[in-house]
C-alpha cells in the first residue's frame, strides 16, 4: 500500500491506513495519547489530501479490528447491504463527501446508502468535513423512532430529563424531575444515572419514575442507566422499564471492559421487546463517547473517531430509540478543550445520523477540561442547527452526582423558541393540556416544580 | 466487634449527625412570599455618599443566598424550600423567559471558577503523616506542566496507572505481603476529597476489617494516581482485596467527593469490568464517609466469599 503526497514542496508518506486515518483527524488530545495524531498541521493537511483519494473498498477491507477476533467488526461487516455497497465501493472518500453535500442528494438517498457503509468509511468522510459541513450534512438526515412517543421528527427537539442525585434519594430525584417537566424536559426519557447499581435500588427508582409517568399520564418512558445486567433482572422480575440502557464501546475488548458482549445486548434487547411497558418498537438507549476504547486499551491502535463510529454500527443492530455521545464527559486526556469538544460533538452527531441511528448529544464538559458553559451552549446551538434529536436536561446544567456540566432544563425551551422547534408531538400536546406551553412557547406557569406537587 | 455492632455504631453516628443538622439547618426555612419576586442579594443598607453609587454585596455563595427560591409565581411557594433542600441539584431557580435568572447564572460562573483550583493542589502531607502513610508515585514525573506534574497527570492516564520502579521497591520493602485487605489512598482528581473523607474512613475500615476477622496490610499513599493502579498493587502484594480511596473529579463548586474502587485479587490485564466502586462519598448530601467505609468492608467480605469482583461478582450473586 502506497500512501503518499507532496505538499508545498515537501513529501509526506503514511505507512498504512491506520496512521493515515489518525493523522487526518482534527486535533484531539486522545489521538496524541494514542500516538496516531499528526505531528504538524501541514502533516494533517497532507493526510487529508491522501485520504480524499482512498477508495471506499479499501476502508471496508481494513477494519480497525480483525473480523476473526472482534465481534463488533463482524456485527458491522455482516450488516452491510452488498448491493448498495457495490454501487459505491469505487468512490473515493473525497467524492463521497461531495455526494453527501450535493443539492441533488436527499435525506432519503443518504438513508438508503447508510446500509452499504461500514464505520471506517463513515469516520473517513467525517475527517474530510469542516464543522459547517458536518452540520449541513447531518441536517439532511432525519432518523425518527417511537417508544411511548415519537422523537426525531423534523421540526422537533427533545430533552432527556436527567434528575441525578448523589445518594439516589427518591425525594431529591423527584424534585429535579418536577423542575424539568415544568420546563418541558422529559420527552426523550426520564433517565436517571444511579449511584447504587444494585437490583433493589434500581428497581425502586424505576417504580418511582413509572409512578410519576402514570400519575401525570406523561407520554414518555423511564430508564435507570445502571449496568444492563441489572436492568435485565428488573425486566425479568416485572419491574416497569421504559428503555433499556447500556454504554457501548467500539471494539470487543472495549465492551469486555464494560462487562458486556453482543450476545448480552441481544439478550437484553429480546427481554426489552418482551417486557418493556411502552408500545415500542424501539426500546434501547445507548451512550458512547470518544476515548472510552483507548481508556480501556481496546482501540487496536486506531484513532478515537474510528472507534466511535464503530459504536454506532453496533448500536444500529438494535434499532434503538435513542443514542447519544456524551461528548466531553471523560476529560481532557481525550478532548482537551472547548474547541476539541465542539468538533467531536459535531462529528459524532453527523456520524450517528450517517449510520442511520437516532442521534442526540450530551453536550458537556468536565471541570478538568479547558471549557465552560458558554462553549457547551455554542455546541448546542450548532447541533440544533444540525437537526440533533435531543439534548440532556440538567438542573441549571449541573450534574451534582456525575460531576460534570451539560445542557440544562432551560436550554431546551430556549433552543426550541430560537429555532421554532417543538417538543415531541405527544409531549407537546400533554404540555398544552396542562397549560405549560402554548404555540411552542412556555406559559407563565411553566418553570415551577411545585406545579407537580399535587395529583 | 461484629458486623451488626459495627453497623449499629455507624447508625448511631449518622443519626447524631442528622439530628445536629435538624437543629441548625444549613438552608433557609423561610419561604418567600408568593407574589414577590425572589429578592436579589440586598446591599447591607449602605451609607450612600451623597450623589454617589455604593454597591456593597454580601457573599452570594452563602447558603442563605445560594438556596434562595427564585421561582417568581410559584403555585405552592411554601413547598419550594423543601424541594430545594431535597437535592444538591440546582432546582427552584425560576427563569427569565427561557433563560436563567441573573443571580443563578452568576453563581454558576462563580462556582466554576473555584472548582478548577481543587485540581491543581496536592494532598496535605500532614494528613498523610498523621495516618502514618508513606508515599509512592506513579510514572507521572514530578514537576510542572507540560512535562510533568498535574498537567501530565491530566493528559497521560496511562502513566497514572503504573507505579514507578522506585515506588514498587518501596512498597515491597515496607508492606506486609498477602493480607486479606490492602488499603491504599490515591489523590486522583481531587486532593480536597482525600482530605475531607479519609481521616474519618480509616478507623472504620481498620476496625471493621478486624471485627470481620480480616487482616489489613500496610496502607500507603499514591501520588498522581489512577484507578488502574489496582493491577500493580495486586501484582506486588497479592492481597485478596484492594480498597483504593481516590478523589473523584471535582463537581461544580464541590470537590469533596471520594470513591472507593475495589477489586478481588487484581492482576495485570484486569479492567474496570473486574472492579467495583462505592462512589459519591462526602458529608452533607452524599454517602457519608462512615457509611461509605462500612460499605467497603461489606463489599470486601462479599468479594472474598464469592472469590470474585466486578461483573463476575454480579453474576455470582444474581
Ligand atoms: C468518568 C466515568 C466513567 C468513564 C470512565 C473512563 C475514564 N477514562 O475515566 C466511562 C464513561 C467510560 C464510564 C463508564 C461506566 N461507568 Co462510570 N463514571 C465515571 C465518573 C463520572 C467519574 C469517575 C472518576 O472521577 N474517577 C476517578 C479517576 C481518578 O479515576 P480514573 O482512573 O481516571 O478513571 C477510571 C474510573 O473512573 C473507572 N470507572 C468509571 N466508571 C466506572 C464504573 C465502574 C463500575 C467501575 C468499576 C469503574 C469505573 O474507569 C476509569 C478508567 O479505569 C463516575 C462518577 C463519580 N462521581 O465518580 C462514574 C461512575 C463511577 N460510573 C458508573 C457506571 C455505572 C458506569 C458504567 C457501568 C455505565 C454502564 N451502564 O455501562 C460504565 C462502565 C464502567 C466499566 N465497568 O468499565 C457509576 C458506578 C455506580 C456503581 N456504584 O457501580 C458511577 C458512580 C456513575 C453513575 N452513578 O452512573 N464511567
Amino acid at each position: 500500500m502506497l500512501l503518499r503526497t507532496k505538499l508545498h514542496g515537501k513529501t509526506y508518506e503514511f505507512p498504512d491506513l491506520r496512521l493515515l486515518m489518525g493523522k487526518a483527524n482534527e486535533e484531539k488530545s486522545g489521538d496524541r495519547l494514542a500516538g496516531v495524531a499528526a505531528d504538524t498541521t501541514a502533516e494533517r493537511a497532507a493526510a487529508k489530501f491522501v485520504l480524499a483519494e482512498v477508495p471506499l473498498w479499501a476502508l471496508r477491507q481494513n477494519p480497525a479490528a480483525p473480523y476473526e477476533s472482534d465481534e463488533i467488526t463482524r456485527v458491522i461487516q455482516d450488516a452491510v447491504n452488498e448491493t448498495i455497497y457495490n454501487e459505491i465501493k469505487d468512490w473515493t472518500v473525497g467524492q463521497f463527501r461531495e455526494w453527501l453535500l450535493a443539492d441533488t442528494t436527499s435525506g432519503e438517498m443518504i438513508r438508503r446508502l447508510s446500509s452499504g457503509l461500514t464505520a471506517e468509511i463513515i469516520a473517513a468522510v467525517a475527517k474530510l468535513m469542516s464543522n459547517l459541513d458536518l452540520i449541513y450534512g447531518a441536517s439532511k438526515i432525519r432518523v425518527s423512532t417511537h417508544c411511548n412517543n415519537t422523537i426525531g421528527l423534523p421540526g422537533t427537539l427533545s430533552s432527556r430529563n436527567q434528575p441525578n442525585h448523589p445518594t439516589d434519594s427518591p425525594e431529591g430525584i423527584r424534585a429535579s424531575i418536577y423542575e424539568g417537566l415544568s420546563y418541558g424536559s422529559g420527552d426523550s426519557v426520564i433517565g436517571i444515572n444511579p449511584v447504587d447499581d444494585s437490583y433493589s435500588s434500581v428497581a425502586r427508582l424505576l417504580e418511582m419514575t413509572y409512578d410519576i409517568i402514570k400519575t401525570w399520564a406523561i407520554p414518555t418512558q423511564n430508564c435507570v442507566l445502571s449496568h444492563v445486567t441489572t436492568q435485565m433482572k428488573c425486566l425479568q422480575n416485572g419491574v416497569p422499564v421504559g428503555l433499556v440502557f447500556q454504554s457501548l464501546a467500539g471494539s470487543q475488548k472495549g465492551n469486555e471492559s464494560f462487562g458486556i458482549s453482543v450476545g448480552m445486548i441481544d439478550e437484553a434487547n429480546a427481554l426489552a421487546k418482551k417486557y418493556c411497558f411502552p408500545s415500542g418498537p424501539n426500546f434501547m438507549y445507548f451512550e458512547t463517547g470518544q476515548g472510552s476504547e483507548l481508556s480501556a486499551d481496546a482501540h487496536h491502535g486506531w484513532d478515537q473517531l474510528v472507534m466511535e463510529a464503530r459504536c454506532y454500527g453496533f448500536a444500529k443492530r438494535y434499532s434503538p430509540y435513542q443514542v447519544n455521545t456524551v461528548v466531553g464527559f471523560i476529560g481532557p486526556e481525550y478532548l482537551y478543550d472547548a474547541r476539541q469538544i465542539q468538533r467531536a460533538g459535531l462529528e459524532d452527531h453527523f456520524m450517528g445520523k450517517l449510520t442511520g441511528i437516532p442521534m442526540g448529544c450530551d453536550a458537556c464538559y468536565t471541570n478538568h477540561a479547558r471549557a465552560d458553559q458558554n462553549a457547551i451552549e455554542n455546541l448546542a446551538v450548532m447541533l440544533t442547527a444540525a437537526g440533533c434529536n435531543y439534548f440532556m436536561g440538567l438542573p441549571l446544567g449541573d450534574d451534582s452526582m456525575l460531576s460534570y456540566q451539560a445542557t440544562s432544563y432551560h436550554d431546551a425551551p430556549a433552543l426550541r423558541q430560537l429555532f421554532k422547534l417543538r417538543p415531541a408531538p405527544e409531549f407537546e400536546k400533554w404540555m398544552e393540556d396542562l397549560g405549560l406551553m402554548k404555540n411552542g412557547v412556555l406559559t407563565g406557569i411553566a418553570g415551577d416544580p411545585t406545579f407537580f406537587l399535587r395529583r | 466487634m461484629d458486623d451488626a455492632q459495627l453497623n449499629a455504631i455507624i447508625d448511631a453516628v449518622v443519626k447524631e449527625m442528622i439530628a445536629a443538622q435538624a437543629v441548625a439547618p444549613a438552608r433557609p426555612a423561610e419561604p418567600v412570599a408568593a407574589s414577590s419576586p425572589a429578592p436579589a442579594p440586598q446591599p447591607a443598607a449602605p451609607a450612600t455618599p451623597p450623589g454617589g453609587l455604593a454597591i456593597d454585596l454580601p457573599d452570594p455563595a452563602l447558603p442563605e443566598h445560594r438556596y434562595q427560591p427564585r421561582v417568581q409565581r410559584a403555585k405552592n411557594p411554601d413547598a419550594l424550600p423543601a424541594l430545594i433542600a431535597a437535592t444538591t441539584a440546582r432546582v427552584g431557580v425560576g427563569r427569565a423567559g427561557p433563560r436563567y435568572r441573573t443571580a443563578s447564572l452568576l453563581l454558576f460562573q462563580a462556582d466554576h471558577a473555584i472548582t478548577q483550583d481543587a485540581l491543581y493542589r496536592d494532598v496535605d502531607p500532614k494528613m498523610l503523616d498523621d495516618l502514618g502513610l508513606f508515599t509512592v508515585q506513579t510514572n507521572i514525573k514530578s514537576g510542572t506542566s507540560p512535562s510533568g506534574g498535574k498537567q501530565e497527570y491530566l493528559l497521560r492516564p496511562d502513566l497514572g496507572r503504573q507505579i514507578s520502579d522506585d515506588g514498587k521497591k518501596t512498597i515491597l520493602e515496607k508492606c506486609v505481603p498477602s493480607p486479606n485487605i490492602q488499603l491504599v489512598v490515591g489523590d486522583g482528581l481531587s486532593a480536597a476529597a482525600v482530605e475531607a473523607n479519609v481521616r474519618e474512613m480509616f478507623p472504620v475500615i481498620l476496625n471493621g476489617a478486624k471485627s470481620a476477622g480480616l487482616t489489613v496490610g500496610t496502607p500507603f499513599f499514591i501520588k498522581y494516581c489512577r484507578v488502574g493502579v489496582l493491577n500493580d498493587i495486586g501484582h506486588l502484594l497479592k492481597p485478596d482485596v484492594v480498597i483504593l480511596l481516590i478523589g473523584e473529579r471535582p463537581g461544580l463548586g464541590r470537590a469533596e467527593s471520594l470513591s472507593a474502587y475495589m477489586a478481588y485479587r487484581p492482576k495485570p490485564g484486569d479492567t474496570d469490568a473486574d472492579r467495583d466502586v462505592v462512589c459519591n462519598i462526602f458529608n452533607n448530601g452524599g454517602t457519608n464517609p462512615l457509611e461509605g467505609a462500612a460499605f467497603t468492608i461489606q463489599l470486601a467480605q462479599k468479594m472474598i466469599k464469592h472469590q470474585a469482583s466486578g461483573v463476575r461478582l454480579k453474576l455470582a450473586t444474581k
